[in-house]
Protein backbone atom coordinates (compact mmCIF):
# COMPACT_ATOMS: atom_id res chain seq x y z
CA UNK A 1 0.00 0.00 0.00
CA UNK A 2 1.37 3.90 -0.99
CA UNK A 3 1.16 5.60 2.11
CA UNK A 4 -1.24 8.49 1.98
CA UNK A 5 1.35 11.20 2.31
CA UNK A 6 3.20 10.57 0.02
CA UNK A 7 0.96 9.71 -2.63
CA UNK A 8 -0.38 13.36 -1.83
CA UNK A 9 2.92 14.10 -2.35
CA UNK A 10 3.22 12.67 -5.70
CA UNK A 11 0.16 14.71 -7.42
CA UNK A 12 -3.36 13.80 -8.17
CA UNK A 13 -4.02 10.29 -9.35
CA UNK A 14 -5.87 9.47 -12.95
CA UNK A 15 -8.28 6.54 -13.01
CA UNK A 16 -10.69 4.81 -15.39
CA UNK A 17 -13.81 3.30 -13.52
CA UNK A 18 -15.65 0.44 -15.88
CA UNK A 19 -14.98 2.57 -18.70
CA UNK A 20 -17.06 1.26 -22.04
CA UNK A 21 -16.54 2.66 -25.36
CA UNK A 22 -18.01 1.03 -28.52
CA UNK A 23 -16.62 1.77 -31.97
CA UNK A 24 -18.70 0.07 -34.76
CA UNK A 25 -21.08 -1.67 -32.46
CA UNK A 26 -17.77 -3.55 -30.99
CA UNK A 27 -16.75 -2.65 -27.09
CA UNK A 28 -13.16 -1.61 -27.77
CA UNK A 29 -12.74 -0.17 -24.26
CA UNK A 30 -14.56 -2.87 -22.17
CA UNK A 31 -15.33 -1.99 -18.43
CA UNK A 32 -12.16 -1.12 -17.93
CA UNK A 33 -10.94 -0.07 -14.35
CA UNK A 34 -7.52 1.20 -14.10
CA UNK A 35 -5.26 3.47 -11.33
CA UNK A 36 -2.90 5.09 -12.82
CA UNK A 37 0.04 5.96 -10.08
CA UNK A 38 1.81 9.42 -10.65
CA UNK A 39 5.67 9.46 -10.55
CA UNK A 40 6.10 6.35 -12.44
CA UNK A 41 6.02 5.19 -15.74
CA UNK A 42 3.16 2.45 -17.30
CA UNK A 43 3.15 1.41 -20.42
CA UNK A 44 -0.39 0.18 -22.26
CA UNK A 45 0.53 -2.83 -24.22
CA UNK A 46 -1.63 -5.42 -26.35
CA UNK A 47 -2.20 -6.11 -29.80
CA UNK A 48 -3.45 -4.27 -32.58
CA UNK A 49 -6.81 -3.37 -32.23
CA UNK A 50 -6.94 -4.16 -28.34
CA UNK A 51 -7.88 -0.40 -27.54
CA UNK A 52 -5.00 1.16 -26.92
CA UNK A 53 -5.29 4.37 -28.06
CA UNK A 54 -9.04 4.14 -27.49
CA UNK A 55 -8.55 3.81 -23.52
CA UNK A 56 -5.80 6.62 -24.00
CA UNK A 57 -7.92 9.58 -24.97
CA UNK A 58 -10.47 8.67 -23.26
CA UNK A 59 -7.57 8.80 -19.95
CA UNK A 60 -6.97 12.27 -21.48
CA UNK A 61 -10.15 13.30 -21.04
CA UNK A 62 -10.70 13.57 -25.33
CA UNK A 63 -13.23 10.93 -25.60
CA UNK A 64 -16.10 10.18 -23.37
CA UNK A 65 -17.06 7.27 -22.92
CA UNK A 66 -20.71 5.69 -23.26
CA UNK A 67 -20.31 4.18 -19.60
CA UNK A 68 -17.77 4.41 -16.27
CA UNK A 69 -15.83 8.01 -15.96
CA UNK A 70 -12.07 9.03 -16.02
CA UNK A 71 -10.91 10.72 -12.80
CA UNK A 72 -8.21 12.99 -12.19
CA UNK A 73 -7.44 14.07 -8.58
CA UNK A 74 -10.78 12.13 -7.89
CA UNK A 75 -13.01 14.58 -10.13
CA UNK A 76 -14.54 13.11 -13.32
CA UNK A 77 -12.26 14.38 -15.96
CA UNK A 78 -15.58 15.62 -18.22
CA UNK A 79 -16.23 17.88 -15.67
CA UNK A 80 -13.58 20.23 -15.75
CA UNK A 81 -13.26 22.83 -18.73
CA UNK A 82 -11.16 22.30 -21.30
CA UNK A 83 -8.59 24.43 -20.50
CA UNK A 84 -8.09 23.25 -17.14
CA UNK A 85 -8.05 19.58 -18.34
CA UNK A 86 -5.40 20.59 -20.83
CA UNK A 87 -3.04 22.17 -17.41
CA UNK A 88 -2.95 19.01 -16.35
CA UNK A 89 -2.76 16.14 -19.12
CA UNK A 90 -0.27 16.49 -21.77
CA UNK A 91 -0.89 14.49 -24.62
CA UNK A 92 0.80 13.33 -27.70
CA UNK A 93 -1.19 11.59 -30.11
CA UNK A 94 -0.24 8.48 -32.11
CA UNK A 95 0.39 10.14 -35.35
CA UNK A 96 1.26 14.06 -34.28
CA UNK A 97 0.73 16.82 -36.97
CA UNK A 98 2.60 19.80 -37.99
CA UNK A 99 0.50 21.74 -40.25
CA UNK A 100 2.84 24.66 -40.56
CA UNK A 101 6.77 25.11 -40.89
CA UNK A 102 8.12 26.44 -37.77
CA UNK A 103 10.93 26.68 -35.77
CA UNK A 104 11.52 24.54 -32.53
CA UNK A 105 11.04 27.08 -29.85
CA UNK A 106 7.59 28.48 -31.64
CA UNK A 107 6.54 24.88 -31.74
CA UNK A 108 7.12 24.41 -28.19
CA UNK A 109 5.26 27.55 -27.02
CA UNK A 110 2.10 25.67 -28.31
CA UNK A 111 2.41 23.28 -25.39
CA UNK A 112 1.55 26.81 -23.53
CA UNK A 113 -2.10 27.22 -24.86
CA UNK A 114 -4.06 27.17 -21.79
CA UNK A 115 -2.01 28.82 -19.38
CA UNK A 116 -2.04 32.09 -22.21
CA UNK A 117 -4.51 34.67 -21.46
CA UNK A 118 -5.87 37.38 -24.25
CA UNK A 119 -2.84 39.13 -23.66
CA UNK A 120 -0.16 36.62 -25.04
CA UNK A 121 2.76 34.86 -22.76
CA UNK A 122 4.34 35.78 -19.73
CA UNK A 123 7.59 35.27 -18.18
CA UNK A 124 6.17 32.28 -16.42
CA UNK A 125 5.68 30.96 -19.70
CA UNK A 126 8.85 31.65 -21.61
CA UNK A 127 10.69 30.01 -18.72
CA UNK A 128 8.61 27.10 -18.77
CA UNK A 129 9.08 26.33 -22.40
CA UNK A 130 12.90 27.20 -21.81
CA UNK A 131 12.82 24.57 -19.22
CA UNK A 132 11.21 22.00 -21.39
CA UNK A 133 13.95 22.75 -23.99
CA UNK A 134 16.42 22.29 -21.93
CA UNK A 135 15.16 18.52 -20.32
CA UNK A 136 14.71 17.56 -23.69
CA UNK A 137 18.51 18.67 -24.55
CA UNK A 138 16.63 20.79 -27.36
CA UNK A 139 17.78 24.25 -26.80
CA UNK A 140 20.58 24.39 -29.46
CA UNK A 141 17.99 23.28 -32.25
CA UNK A 142 15.42 26.38 -30.83
CA UNK A 143 15.84 28.50 -33.85
CA UNK A 144 15.57 25.32 -36.33
CA UNK A 145 12.81 24.44 -38.65
CA UNK A 146 11.01 21.52 -36.78
CA UNK A 147 10.35 20.60 -40.60
CA UNK A 148 14.29 19.87 -41.00
CA UNK A 149 14.75 17.71 -37.77
CA UNK A 150 16.04 14.12 -37.88
CA UNK A 151 13.37 11.45 -36.34
CA UNK A 152 15.26 11.79 -33.40
CA UNK A 153 14.92 15.20 -32.67
CA UNK A 154 11.34 15.66 -33.38
CA UNK A 155 10.20 12.56 -31.07
CA UNK A 156 12.39 15.30 -28.33
CA UNK A 157 11.15 18.46 -29.51
CA UNK A 158 7.23 16.94 -29.40
CA UNK A 159 7.52 15.78 -25.60
CA UNK A 160 9.22 19.59 -25.22
CA UNK A 161 6.20 20.71 -26.34
CA UNK A 162 3.70 18.70 -24.15
CA UNK A 163 6.21 19.17 -21.09
CA UNK A 164 5.61 22.78 -21.93
CA UNK A 165 2.44 22.72 -20.52
CA UNK A 166 3.77 21.63 -17.08
CA UNK A 167 0.66 18.85 -16.92
CA UNK A 168 0.80 16.98 -14.08
CA UNK A 169 -0.11 13.77 -16.52
CA UNK A 170 1.87 13.20 -19.65
CA UNK A 171 -0.44 10.19 -22.01
CA UNK A 172 2.19 9.46 -25.15
CA UNK A 173 0.22 7.06 -27.82
CA UNK A 174 3.11 5.43 -29.23
CA UNK A 175 5.66 7.80 -28.82
CA UNK A 176 8.80 5.32 -29.70
CA UNK A 177 6.92 4.51 -32.83
CA UNK A 178 9.40 5.19 -36.37
CA UNK A 179 12.41 5.65 -33.96
CA UNK A 180 15.96 3.73 -34.35
CA UNK A 181 17.23 1.73 -31.62
CA UNK A 182 19.27 4.33 -30.03
CA UNK A 183 16.66 7.19 -30.48
CA UNK A 184 14.28 4.32 -28.53
CA UNK A 185 16.14 4.33 -25.56
CA UNK A 186 17.28 8.34 -25.67
CA UNK A 187 12.81 8.52 -25.77
CA UNK A 188 12.49 5.98 -23.25
CA UNK A 189 15.06 6.84 -20.44
CA UNK A 190 13.73 11.12 -21.54
CA UNK A 191 10.49 9.87 -20.28
CA UNK A 192 11.86 7.71 -17.12
CA UNK A 193 12.95 11.35 -16.25
CA UNK A 194 9.76 12.84 -16.48
CA UNK A 195 8.42 10.44 -14.08
CA UNK A 196 11.49 10.46 -11.65
CA UNK A 197 10.15 14.48 -11.46
CA UNK A 198 6.55 13.40 -10.36
CA UNK A 199 4.52 13.34 -13.49
CA UNK A 200 2.57 10.55 -14.54
CA UNK A 201 3.93 9.18 -17.95
CA UNK A 202 1.40 6.65 -19.63
CA UNK A 203 2.53 4.67 -22.87
CA UNK A 204 1.66 2.76 -25.70
CA UNK A 205 4.26 0.52 -26.86
CA UNK A 206 4.74 -2.54 -29.37
CA UNK A 207 8.07 -3.37 -28.49
CA UNK A 208 7.76 -5.48 -25.22
CA UNK A 209 10.94 -5.44 -24.55
CA UNK A 210 11.17 -1.82 -24.17
CA UNK A 211 8.32 -1.69 -22.92
CA UNK A 212 9.57 -4.09 -19.93
CA UNK A 213 12.81 -1.77 -19.74
CA UNK A 214 11.29 1.30 -19.79
CA UNK A 215 7.56 0.90 -17.46
CA UNK A 216 7.92 0.32 -14.01
CA UNK A 217 3.96 -0.50 -14.37
CA UNK A 218 2.70 -2.59 -17.32
CA UNK A 219 -1.19 -2.82 -18.52
CA UNK A 220 -1.73 -5.43 -21.09
CA UNK A 221 -4.87 -5.36 -22.95
CA UNK A 222 -6.78 -7.43 -25.48
CA UNK A 223 -10.53 -6.96 -27.35
CA UNK A 224 -11.03 -4.19 -24.78
CA UNK A 225 -10.26 -5.74 -21.59
CA UNK A 226 -7.37 -5.53 -19.20
CA UNK A 227 -5.84 -9.02 -19.05
CA UNK A 228 -2.98 -8.15 -16.88
CA UNK A 229 -1.62 -5.79 -14.62
CA UNK A 230 1.35 -5.16 -12.52
CA UNK A 231 5.66 -5.32 -12.96
CA UNK A 232 6.82 -6.30 -16.13
CA UNK A 233 7.42 -9.45 -15.02
CA UNK A 234 3.91 -10.39 -13.59
CA UNK A 235 2.00 -8.39 -16.63
CA UNK A 236 3.70 -9.78 -19.39
CA UNK A 237 3.87 -13.64 -18.02
CA UNK A 238 4.29 -16.07 -20.61
CA UNK A 239 0.28 -17.10 -19.95
CA UNK A 240 -0.48 -13.89 -20.74
CA UNK A 241 1.43 -13.56 -23.77
CA UNK A 242 -0.68 -16.61 -25.02
CA UNK A 243 -3.42 -15.17 -24.58
CA UNK A 244 -3.18 -11.89 -25.43
CA UNK A 245 -0.59 -12.17 -29.01
CA UNK A 246 -1.25 -16.03 -29.49
CA UNK A 247 3.00 -16.45 -29.31
CA UNK A 248 4.98 -18.15 -27.32
CA UNK A 249 7.78 -16.54 -24.90
CA UNK A 250 9.55 -16.79 -22.35
CA UNK A 251 11.84 -14.72 -19.50
CA UNK A 252 15.23 -15.40 -19.71
CA UNK A 253 18.04 -13.78 -18.09
CA UNK A 254 20.24 -11.48 -19.99
CA UNK A 255 23.19 -9.22 -18.97
CA UNK A 256 21.10 -6.33 -18.34
CA UNK A 257 18.23 -8.02 -16.51
CA UNK A 258 15.22 -9.69 -17.40
CA UNK A 259 14.87 -10.33 -21.45
CA UNK A 260 11.77 -11.39 -23.19
CA UNK A 261 12.79 -14.22 -25.83
CA UNK A 262 10.30 -14.12 -28.02
CA UNK A 263 10.08 -18.30 -29.48
CA UNK A 264 7.09 -17.98 -31.89
CA UNK A 265 3.89 -18.36 -32.95
CA UNK A 266 1.52 -20.25 -30.61
CA UNK A 267 -0.10 -22.71 -32.98
CA UNK B 1 15.22 38.12 -36.43
CA UNK B 2 12.88 36.15 -34.37
CA UNK B 3 9.23 35.63 -35.79
CA UNK B 4 7.72 37.93 -33.18
CA UNK B 5 9.99 41.28 -34.33
CA UNK B 6 9.86 40.29 -37.71
CA UNK B 7 6.13 40.29 -37.46
CA UNK B 8 5.96 43.89 -35.90
CA UNK B 9 8.61 45.17 -38.67
CA UNK B 10 6.39 44.19 -41.53
CA UNK B 11 3.02 45.78 -39.99
CA UNK B 12 5.02 49.04 -39.97
CA UNK B 13 6.48 48.42 -43.56
CA UNK B 14 2.60 47.38 -44.52
CA UNK B 15 1.03 50.23 -42.74
CA UNK B 16 3.52 53.31 -44.17
CA UNK B 17 2.82 51.38 -47.34
CA UNK B 18 -1.08 51.71 -46.93
CA UNK B 19 -0.37 55.34 -45.81
CA UNK B 20 1.74 55.95 -49.52
CA UNK B 21 -0.94 54.23 -51.50
CA UNK B 22 -4.03 55.73 -49.75
CA UNK B 23 -2.67 59.03 -50.62
CA UNK B 24 -1.99 58.10 -54.28
CA UNK B 25 -5.34 56.74 -54.77
CA UNK B 26 -7.02 60.01 -53.51
CA UNK B 27 -4.99 61.71 -56.45
CA UNK B 28 -4.84 58.86 -59.45
CA UNK B 29 -7.35 58.43 -62.37
CA UNK B 30 -9.18 59.68 -65.37
CA UNK B 31 -9.06 63.29 -63.67
CA UNK B 32 -5.28 63.33 -61.91
CA UNK B 33 -5.86 65.84 -58.90
CA UNK B 34 -2.66 66.93 -57.50
CA UNK B 35 -3.78 68.33 -53.61
CA UNK B 36 -1.02 71.29 -54.82
CA UNK B 37 -2.97 72.22 -57.91
CA UNK B 38 -6.46 72.30 -56.30
CA UNK B 39 -8.44 75.24 -56.69
CA UNK B 40 -10.71 76.71 -53.44
CA UNK B 41 -13.84 75.30 -52.79
CA UNK B 42 -15.70 75.59 -56.37
CA UNK B 43 -13.13 73.44 -57.83
CA UNK B 44 -14.85 70.61 -58.98
CA UNK B 45 -12.45 68.33 -58.43
CA UNK B 46 -12.86 68.18 -54.99
CA UNK B 47 -16.14 67.32 -55.62
CA UNK B 48 -14.46 64.04 -57.43
CA UNK B 49 -11.86 63.60 -54.11
CA UNK B 50 -14.79 63.93 -51.88
CA UNK B 51 -17.34 62.26 -53.19
CA UNK B 52 -15.93 59.31 -55.12
CA UNK B 53 -12.02 59.05 -54.29
CA UNK B 54 -12.30 58.55 -50.58
CA UNK B 55 -14.79 56.48 -50.11
CA UNK B 56 -13.63 54.50 -53.05
CA UNK B 57 -10.20 54.11 -51.09
CA UNK B 58 -11.70 53.62 -47.92
CA UNK B 59 -13.83 50.82 -49.31
CA UNK B 60 -10.32 49.57 -50.72
CA UNK B 61 -8.92 49.40 -47.61
CA UNK B 62 -11.73 47.90 -45.72
CA UNK B 63 -12.20 45.36 -48.51
CA UNK B 64 -8.86 44.26 -49.42
CA UNK B 65 -8.52 43.90 -45.22
CA UNK B 66 -11.79 41.85 -45.12
CA UNK B 67 -10.94 39.40 -47.91
CA UNK B 68 -7.19 39.05 -46.25
CA UNK B 69 -7.77 38.88 -43.05
CA UNK B 70 -10.46 35.75 -43.68
CA UNK B 71 -7.86 34.25 -45.91
CA UNK B 72 -5.66 33.87 -43.23
CA UNK B 73 -8.12 32.60 -40.87
CA UNK B 74 -9.46 30.31 -42.99
CA UNK B 75 -5.82 28.65 -44.05
CA UNK B 76 -5.29 28.50 -40.17
CA UNK B 77 -8.15 26.58 -39.66
CA UNK B 78 -8.41 24.70 -42.45
CA UNK B 79 -4.27 24.07 -42.13
CA UNK B 80 -5.19 24.49 -46.07
CA UNK B 81 -2.78 26.91 -47.83
CA UNK B 82 -5.19 26.86 -50.90
CA UNK B 83 -8.23 27.48 -48.43
CA UNK B 84 -9.87 31.52 -49.25
CA UNK B 85 -13.23 32.64 -48.70
CA UNK B 86 -14.50 31.95 -51.97
CA UNK B 87 -13.91 28.23 -51.60
CA UNK B 88 -16.03 27.79 -48.61
CA UNK B 89 -18.50 28.86 -50.52
CA UNK B 90 -19.65 32.12 -48.55
CA UNK B 91 -18.29 35.07 -51.23
CA UNK B 92 -20.87 32.95 -53.80
CA UNK B 93 -23.37 32.81 -51.46
CA UNK B 94 -23.15 36.63 -50.50
CA UNK B 95 -23.41 37.44 -54.96
CA UNK B 96 -26.37 35.25 -55.03
CA UNK B 97 -28.19 37.34 -52.28
CA UNK B 98 -27.24 40.44 -54.41
CA UNK B 99 -27.81 38.65 -58.24
CA UNK B 100 -31.40 37.47 -57.05
CA UNK B 101 -32.52 41.86 -55.77
CA UNK B 102 -31.49 42.35 -59.31
CA UNK B 103 -33.43 39.63 -60.72
CA UNK B 104 -36.82 40.51 -59.00
CA UNK B 105 -35.81 43.92 -59.59
CA UNK B 106 -35.83 45.24 -55.97
CA UNK B 107 -32.44 47.20 -56.38
CA UNK B 108 -34.65 49.99 -57.87
CA UNK B 109 -36.89 50.24 -54.93
CA UNK B 110 -33.99 51.06 -52.55
CA UNK B 111 -30.48 51.13 -52.58
CA UNK B 112 -30.88 49.09 -49.87
CA UNK B 113 -32.17 46.04 -50.73
CA UNK B 114 -28.83 44.87 -52.44
CA UNK B 115 -26.47 45.21 -49.80
CA UNK B 116 -29.22 43.95 -47.36
CA UNK B 117 -29.96 40.52 -48.99
CA UNK B 118 -25.88 40.32 -49.99
CA UNK B 119 -25.45 40.31 -46.33
CA UNK B 120 -28.30 37.70 -45.86
CA UNK B 121 -26.97 35.48 -48.42
CA UNK B 122 -23.18 35.55 -46.50
CA UNK B 123 -24.94 35.00 -43.08
CA UNK B 124 -27.69 32.00 -44.36
CA UNK B 125 -24.50 30.53 -45.98
CA UNK B 126 -22.60 30.77 -42.94
CA UNK B 127 -25.16 28.76 -41.27
CA UNK B 128 -25.55 26.58 -43.80
CA UNK B 129 -21.96 25.83 -43.94
CA UNK B 130 -21.78 25.10 -40.16
CA UNK B 131 -25.07 23.31 -40.42
CA UNK B 132 -23.50 20.62 -43.64
CA UNK B 133 -20.04 20.56 -41.53
CA UNK B 134 -21.87 19.09 -38.37
CA UNK B 135 -21.52 18.98 -35.08
CA UNK B 136 -17.88 16.58 -35.37
CA UNK B 137 -15.97 20.38 -36.57
CA UNK B 138 -13.50 18.51 -38.78
CA UNK B 139 -11.76 20.89 -41.18
CA UNK B 140 -12.23 18.50 -44.27
CA UNK B 141 -15.94 18.65 -44.06
CA UNK B 142 -16.15 22.62 -43.22
CA UNK B 143 -14.38 22.70 -46.71
CA UNK B 144 -16.44 19.97 -48.31
CA UNK B 145 -19.11 21.82 -47.38
CA UNK B 146 -18.04 25.22 -48.84
CA UNK B 147 -17.42 23.63 -52.24
CA UNK B 148 -20.97 22.64 -52.03
CA UNK B 149 -22.16 25.77 -51.27
CA UNK B 150 -20.26 27.70 -53.57
CA UNK B 151 -21.84 24.82 -56.10
CA UNK B 152 -25.55 25.62 -54.95
CA UNK B 153 -24.98 29.24 -55.58
CA UNK B 154 -23.20 29.12 -58.47
CA UNK B 155 -26.14 27.53 -60.25
CA UNK B 156 -28.26 29.94 -58.28
CA UNK B 157 -26.52 32.62 -60.02
CA UNK B 158 -26.25 31.15 -63.53
CA UNK B 159 -30.20 30.31 -63.17
CA UNK B 160 -30.77 33.87 -62.21
CA UNK B 161 -28.97 34.99 -65.23
CA UNK B 162 -30.94 32.73 -67.22
CA UNK B 163 -34.17 34.22 -66.36
CA UNK B 164 -33.28 37.68 -65.89
CA UNK B 165 -36.74 39.64 -67.00
CA UNK B 166 -35.36 42.65 -68.22
CA UNK B 167 -32.59 43.25 -70.95
CA UNK B 168 -29.78 44.90 -68.93
CA UNK B 169 -30.27 42.67 -65.86
CA UNK B 170 -27.93 40.26 -67.32
CA UNK B 171 -25.19 42.83 -67.74
CA UNK B 172 -26.08 44.28 -64.42
CA UNK B 173 -25.67 40.99 -62.74
CA UNK B 174 -22.42 40.19 -64.56
CA UNK B 175 -21.02 43.88 -63.89
CA UNK B 176 -21.78 43.16 -60.37
CA UNK B 177 -20.18 39.84 -59.86
CA UNK B 178 -17.16 41.14 -61.46
CA UNK B 179 -16.01 43.14 -58.30
CA UNK B 180 -15.42 46.64 -58.43
CA UNK B 181 -14.92 49.50 -56.33
CA UNK B 182 -16.12 52.08 -58.81
CA UNK B 183 -19.17 54.51 -58.61
CA UNK B 184 -18.83 53.63 -54.27
CA UNK B 185 -19.83 56.22 -51.81
CA UNK B 186 -19.82 56.99 -48.52
CA UNK B 187 -22.97 55.37 -47.88
CA UNK B 188 -21.19 51.90 -48.95
CA UNK B 189 -18.49 52.86 -46.69
CA UNK B 190 -21.38 53.37 -43.41
CA UNK B 191 -22.53 49.92 -44.26
CA UNK B 192 -19.57 47.89 -44.38
CA UNK B 193 -17.18 49.32 -42.07
CA UNK B 194 -18.83 48.40 -38.83
CA UNK B 195 -19.77 44.92 -39.81
CA UNK B 196 -16.05 44.22 -41.08
CA UNK B 197 -14.98 45.64 -38.05
CA UNK B 198 -16.66 43.17 -36.35
CA UNK B 199 -16.13 40.39 -38.21
CA UNK B 200 -12.18 41.13 -37.88
CA UNK B 201 -12.46 41.46 -34.58
CA UNK B 202 -13.92 38.26 -33.97
CA UNK B 203 -11.64 36.72 -36.34
CA UNK B 204 -8.27 38.15 -34.63
CA UNK B 205 -9.92 36.80 -31.58
CA UNK B 206 -9.02 32.83 -33.03
CA UNK B 207 -5.23 33.51 -32.88
CA UNK B 208 -4.98 31.36 -30.26
CA UNK B 209 -6.94 28.37 -31.37
CA UNK B 210 -5.73 28.84 -34.96
CA UNK B 211 -1.94 28.28 -33.26
CA UNK B 212 -3.13 24.96 -31.63
CA UNK B 213 -4.79 23.34 -34.34
CA UNK B 214 -1.03 23.34 -35.84
CA UNK B 215 -1.50 20.27 -34.38
CA UNK B 216 -4.37 19.23 -36.13
CA UNK B 217 -8.01 18.88 -34.36
CA UNK B 218 -6.84 16.34 -32.06
CA UNK B 219 -3.58 18.47 -30.83
CA UNK B 220 -5.50 21.60 -30.78
CA UNK B 221 -8.49 19.90 -28.22
CA UNK B 222 -5.63 18.57 -26.13
CA UNK B 223 -4.73 21.69 -25.93
CA UNK B 224 -7.77 23.13 -24.36
CA UNK B 225 -8.90 24.58 -27.21
CA UNK B 226 -13.01 24.01 -28.32
CA UNK B 227 -13.55 23.42 -31.89
CA UNK B 228 -16.97 23.62 -32.28
CA UNK B 229 -16.60 27.30 -30.93
CA UNK B 230 -13.84 27.71 -33.24
CA UNK B 231 -15.49 26.81 -36.24
CA UNK B 232 -18.51 29.30 -34.77
CA UNK B 233 -16.29 32.21 -34.20
CA UNK B 234 -14.55 31.37 -37.66
CA UNK B 235 -17.88 31.13 -39.33
CA UNK B 236 -19.47 34.40 -37.63
CA UNK B 237 -16.63 36.32 -38.38
CA UNK B 238 -16.01 35.74 -41.94
CA UNK B 239 -19.68 35.98 -42.91
CA UNK B 240 -19.89 39.43 -41.61
CA UNK B 241 -16.48 40.87 -43.15
CA UNK B 242 -16.75 39.09 -46.47
CA UNK B 243 -20.71 39.47 -46.67
CA UNK B 244 -19.99 43.01 -45.86
CA UNK B 245 -17.45 43.37 -48.17
CA UNK B 246 -19.16 41.32 -51.22
CA UNK B 247 -22.15 43.47 -50.93
CA UNK B 248 -20.50 46.93 -51.32
CA UNK B 249 -18.19 45.73 -53.73
CA UNK B 250 -19.02 42.36 -55.74
CA UNK B 251 -16.79 39.55 -55.67
CA UNK B 252 -13.23 39.81 -55.51
CA UNK B 253 -11.20 37.04 -55.48
CA UNK B 254 -7.93 35.61 -54.48
CA UNK B 255 -7.24 38.48 -51.97
CA UNK B 256 -7.56 35.63 -49.53
CA UNK B 257 -5.17 33.35 -50.96
CA UNK B 258 -2.27 35.17 -52.27
CA UNK B 259 -1.62 37.86 -49.17
CA UNK B 260 -1.59 34.79 -46.50
CA UNK B 261 1.17 33.26 -48.50
CA UNK B 262 3.30 36.38 -49.28
CA UNK B 263 3.06 37.18 -45.18
CA UNK B 264 3.96 33.72 -44.19
CA UNK B 265 6.77 33.66 -46.86
CA UNK B 266 8.12 37.02 -44.85
CA UNK B 267 7.31 36.30 -41.26
CA UNK B 268 7.37 32.19 -40.84
CA UNK B 269 4.09 30.22 -40.13
CA UNK B 270 2.44 30.68 -37.24
CA UNK B 271 -1.33 31.63 -38.20
CA UNK B 272 -1.59 34.05 -35.46
CA UNK B 273 1.11 36.08 -36.64
CA UNK B 274 -0.08 36.64 -39.81
CA UNK B 275 -3.44 37.95 -39.04
CA UNK B 276 -3.05 41.31 -38.89
CA UNK B 277 -0.40 41.44 -41.81
CA UNK B 278 -2.67 39.63 -43.87
CA UNK B 279 -5.22 42.26 -43.09
CA UNK B 280 -2.37 45.00 -43.93
CA UNK B 281 -1.38 43.69 -47.03
CA UNK B 282 -4.94 42.67 -48.27
CA UNK B 283 -5.93 46.52 -48.07
CA UNK B 284 -2.12 47.17 -50.12
CA UNK B 285 -2.99 44.71 -52.57
CA UNK B 286 -6.67 45.67 -53.16
CA UNK B 287 -5.70 49.16 -53.14
CA UNK B 288 -2.68 49.22 -55.39
CA UNK B 289 -5.22 47.15 -58.14
CA UNK B 290 -7.81 49.85 -57.99
CA UNK B 291 -5.35 52.37 -58.38
CA UNK B 292 -3.61 49.97 -61.54
CA UNK B 293 -7.34 49.85 -63.24
CA UNK B 294 -8.01 53.42 -63.38
CA UNK B 295 -4.95 54.90 -65.11
CA UNK B 296 -4.82 51.62 -67.73
CA UNK B 297 -6.26 53.81 -70.58
CA UNK B 298 -9.14 52.10 -72.12
CA UNK B 299 -13.05 53.56 -73.36
CA UNK B 300 -14.21 51.30 -70.21
CA UNK B 301 -12.65 50.98 -67.15
CA UNK B 302 -11.42 47.18 -65.96
CA UNK B 303 -12.97 45.78 -63.00
CA UNK B 304 -10.13 45.81 -60.51
CA UNK B 305 -12.65 41.92 -59.71
CA UNK B 306 -10.73 41.23 -62.70
CA UNK B 307 -7.49 42.10 -62.42
CA UNK B 308 -6.95 40.12 -59.31
CA UNK B 309 -8.28 36.97 -61.30
CA UNK B 310 -5.82 37.83 -63.76
CA UNK B 311 -2.86 37.83 -61.05
CA UNK B 312 -4.50 35.56 -58.81
CA UNK B 313 -5.30 32.36 -60.90
CA UNK B 314 -1.60 31.54 -62.37
CA UNK B 315 -0.77 32.11 -58.68
CA UNK B 316 -3.13 29.48 -57.58
CA UNK B 317 -1.82 27.24 -60.42
CA UNK B 318 1.71 27.59 -59.24
CA UNK B 319 0.77 26.40 -55.58
CA UNK B 320 -0.69 24.00 -56.77
CA UNK B 321 1.88 22.57 -58.29
CA UNK B 322 4.26 23.61 -55.69
CA UNK B 323 1.87 21.46 -53.01
CA UNK B 324 2.00 18.41 -55.71
CA UNK B 325 5.77 18.77 -55.47
CA UNK B 326 6.04 18.29 -52.13
CA UNK B 327 3.51 15.34 -52.10
CA UNK B 328 4.93 13.30 -54.93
Amino acid sequence: MTDPVSKELLGEGLAAEALVVHLGGRAVVDHVDLALRPGEVTAIVGPNGAGKSTLMSCLAGLRRSERGAVNLGGRPIAALDDRERARRVGYLPQTPEIAWRLDVHTFVRLGRTAHTGLFGEGASDAAAVDRALESTAMTAFAERDITTLSGGERARALIARALAGEPTWLLADEPLTGLDLGHQLDAADLLRRIAQGGVGVVVTLHDLSFAARTADRIVVMAEGRILADGSPIEALSPDVLKRAYAVNARWVTGVSGPLLDIVGRDV
Amino acid sequence: MRPAHAGWALNLGLLSLLVALAALAVIAGRVWTPIDHLGGADDTRWLIITQLRIPRTLLGILVGAALGLSGATLQGYTRNALADPGVLGVSSMAALGAVLTLYFNLAGASPWWLPTFAIGGAAIGVVLLVLVAGPIGEAVSFLLAGVILSSIASAGVALALSLAPNPWASSEITTWLMGSLADRSIVDVRLAAPLIIVGGAILLATARSLDALTLGEIGARSLGISLRRTQLMIALGVGLACGAAVAVTGVIGFVGLIVPHLVRWLIGGRPSGLLVPSALAGANLLLAADILVRVIPGANEVHVGVVMAALGAPFFLVLLIVQRRRLA
